[in-house]
């Protein structure tokens, strides 16, 4: 792990410089549609809690000067298929949104959403020497969480300490100074495959830009739809994409649980396609303005032109009702629905507190769904729509942008991963410089 | 037969209809791609390469500024051209500045004698008319404060082309003659012309000896003072730079003190009114000491009271003649 620990380091670094450069890109690579942002940060001190702006779940340091999406190419199931028509696509996102800034950006955070994800609890031990909690001592139990086999090839995307124990006082968000015998650590490890994360990063470094952070794209969305509350009192965010389906769990403002469904709403469009026999983009259209989930009588009687480009007069001036297509996309709807909820039910989501699901992605404004939902999930559920963030223009604002927000989130205030604390000093060769100073400053 | 064709009923059949196999739908020529337009690799490294603030400030800034310095000097790195450049610059301000409206046509002068005026359209370094711009005025002004006969003179370019002079000139109250020739004095004692006689100006008084000229102020207050002997005074002269000798006619002299010469003259009038001194035979009055005056008296008085005492007379250089001589006689 020590690599990962290095690529992760030094892409934290990046992303400092770019912050002290001031501009930074977030790019959201979904099926459906590459979202490229240029944000700007201006550091603090733009607003002052004495004007009455608190903190704003700690958006209001940065600011979007340029935002743009493209239709995405080469991308299946949350993961790079074709690497040039990614690079194109995301060309097109990025000199887009370049042009609307007037800056030239180097860096670049990305999202991952499909690539497999699988979610590791990590439980870490370790005694206190000095009988009191120090930096060093957090580094030493990190380190000191067993590591399962995570199989071939894959790559550690978050790993989040998530709560720390100092004899058996649990729930510790900061056990700096703590005094005790023992601190343990209960640590969150996503894992996705190694290879669509090398995949991103050169199809990024084509596009002459520096990788500065990789997140998972359920983790993103849930970052930007969930409030505060749900956040802290646990709930799941199910991200509804074109390609993939990610849902992640949230309690006590860490994530605690992620994974993802590769089934999306182009499964949708392609099963229209196939039941109607129009082209995806027909199908597309279908969805989007007259898709539904929920029959009514009423529909029977709403005929839809399919309209079509196919030279036949026969073919292209059929109709079909919309319970026709409220009857084809149900079942795929609620298909990736039990996905959803197989994949809660193994979290063991039935035994949180809360048990908030909030729908978010492009598929969350399928009308209906939230019936449909809550029926299938059995639990409430909300329609959630990412946070405001300054800047961002209103065509953007909708559910299908949530990751994309989200990143922008994560870009001003990331987690605090493992990688972010100190290295204990036993990792450090023999005879390095820094294992005697960091020696040193730990004891004197 | 029949029978198979029994239940044939057009418009019905009591089976939902068999899904069709497809009908030969028209095929499909390939279908161009759609319009799906991403910037080529190239373009958007230009892109990028533009947003680069430094390159895009030598773009715009740098880039034309060093064409034109170049082109610029290119043109001008032939001898011709400049001088054309050049000639047309000024042809330029000079068209300018022979404008109607601000060429100067006259020159009027007021307050100035004949040769004063006369000098005054000599000084004019250009003829007229001629444009004002050309016309220095505080240089002319200068140029003609250098003449002695102008105290002072106003300069201006009025309205309708006419440059307006407006002199007040030296009144000459002294003459003042030296070594050199006669010059008429002002009242400050600076130079107002010169004259070749002194009949010339006989009706002002006149004054001798280095230095006089410094002190022409207190000359004027004495001629004022001496207003009495006024016919008698032939003039003041200088001694020494330091006081004055009023000098009147038939050779009297009367010496007044470096410090309060009116004064003293004043005593001197007051000595002659009350005992008619000058009127006698005293070559010399010498007010230089301060308590009495002393003076000297005439050679012809001496050699009256030497021929009374039976001494020898004196001759007119003041020195005693030889006896047999005087037997002679």
């Amino acid at each position: 792990m020590k690599d990962l620990y290095q690529q992760q380091r030094a892409m934290r670094n990046m992303r400092q410089a770019a912050l002290q450069r001031g501009v930074i890109a977030v790019l959201d690579i979904g099926s459906s549609k590459v979202a490229c942002f240029v944000l700007q940060f201006d550091g603090p001190g733009v607003y002052r809690e004495t004007d009455g702006v608190g903190p704003m779940a700690g958006q209001t340091n940065f600011r979007v000067i340029g935002a743009a999406t493209t239709r995405s190419r080469g991308v299946r199931f949350g993961e790079i298929e074709t690497m040039a028509e990614t690079e194109r696509a995301i060309r097109t996102a990025v000199q887009a949104a370049q042009k609307l800034a007037g800056v030239r950006v180097d860096h670049a955070i990305a999202c991952i959403a499909g690539a497999r994800p699988a979610s590791y609890g990590l439980a870490g031990d370790a005694p206190l020497k000095n009988g009191k909690v120090g930096q060093g001592d957090i580094a030493h139990v990190l380190a000191s969480c067993e590591v399962p086999d995570f199989g071939r090839g894959r790559q550690v995307l978050h790993a989040q300490p998530v709560n720390f124990m100092v004899d058996g006082r649990s729930g510790l968000m900061d056990p700096r100074e703590h005094s005790g015998q023992s601190l343990g650590v209960d640590m969150h490890v996503l894992t996705v495959d190694g290879d669509a994360i090398d995949n991103l990063i050169h199809v990024i470094r084509r596009c002459d830009m520096e990788l500065a952070g990789v997140a998972s794209g359920s983790y993103m969305s849930a970052l930007s739809s969930l409030v505060e509350d749900e956040q802290e009192l646990g709930a799941a965010c199910v991200d509804m994409g074109g390609g993939a389906t990610g849902v992640s769990i949230f309690v006590r403002k860490h994530m605690i649980f992620a994974d993802a469904v590769p089934m999306g709403g182009d499964l949708v469009t392609q099963d229209i396609a196939k039941g109607l026999k129009v082209p995806m983009a027909v199908a597309e259209r279908l969805k989007t303005l007259n898709g539904g989930v929920e029959a009514t009588g009423r529909d029977d009687r709403d005929l839809i032109e399919l309209g079509g480009e196919t030279g036949d007069w026969e073919t292209d001036r059929r109709t079909v009702s919309r319970a026709d297509l409220i009857g084809i996309m149900r079942p795929r709807v609620e298909e990736i629905l039990e996905e959803v909820a197989a994949i809660l039910d193994a979290a063991g989501f039935d035994h949180m507190p809360s048990q908030q699901v909030v729908l978010t992605g492009g598929g969350s404004q399928i009308p209906g769904l939230d019936g449909l939902a809550a029926r299938m999930l059995g639990r409430n559920v909300r329609i959630g729509r990412p946070l405001r963030i300054h800047g961002l223009p209103h065509q953007l604002t909708g559910p299908n942008f949530a990751s994309a927000v989200g990143l922008a989130l994560f870009a001003a205030h990331p987690q605090d991963e493992w990688w972010d604390f100190e290295m204990p000093a036993e990792t450090y060769p023999a005879r390095s410089l820094r294992r005697a100073y960091r020696w040193f400053r730990n004891n004197w | 037969m029949q029978g198979v064709d029994r239940d044939y009923d057009p418009g019905f059949s009591p089976q939902p209809t068999p899904p069709r196999k497809g009908w030969q739908r028209p095929q499909q020529t390939a279908q161009k791609p759609k319009r799906d337009p991403a910037p080529s690799r190239l373009a958007y490294r230009l892109h990028r390469m533009w947003l680069t603030p430094y390159f895009r400030r030598l773009t715009r800034v740098g880039l034309p500024a060093f064409l034109f310095a170049f082109l610029s000097l290119l043109w001008l790195s032939d001898d011709d051209r400049r001088a054309s450049l050049a000639g047309g610059l000024t042809g330029m301000v000079e068209a300018v500045q022979n404008r109607e409206r601000f060429m100067v046509k006259v020159m009027t002068i007021d307050g100035a004698s004949g040769p004063v005026d006369k000098a005054l359209r000599m000084m004019l370094p250009v003829d007229l008319p001629a444009s004002s711009f050309d016309i220095d005025l505080d240089q002319l002004r200068s140029d003609i404060l250098m003449l002695d006969a102008v105290r002072d003179v106003e300069l201006r370019i009025k309205p309708d082309g006419v440059l307006a002079a407006k002199v007040i000139e030296r009144q000459p109250m002294l003459l003042w003659r030296h070594a050199r020739g006669i010059e008429q004095l002002d009242e400050t004692g600076h130079r107002v012309a010169s004259v070749t006689d002194r009949a010339v100006r006989s009706e002002l008084p006149l004054i001798a000896g280095e230095g006089a000229d410094k002190v022409a102020r207190e000359a004027i207050q004495i001629f004022a003072a001496a207003g009495p002997m006024l016919p008698r005074v032939r003039g003041l002269q200088r001694v020494g730079e330091r006081r004055w000798d009023l000098v009147l006619d038939r050779g009297q002299r009367i010496m007044l003190p470096a410090n309060g010469p009116v004064a003293a003259l004043e005593r001197v009038i007051v000595l002659n009114q009350a005992e008619d001194m000058l009127g006698r035979d005293i070559s010399v009055v010498d007010m230089r000491d301060g308590t009495r005056p002393v003076a000297r008296v005439g050679i012809a008085a001496q050699n009256e009271i030497r021929a009374f005492q039976g001494r020898p007379l004196l001759g007119p250089d003041g020195r005693e003649l030889p006896q047999d001589e005087d037997k002679k006689s």
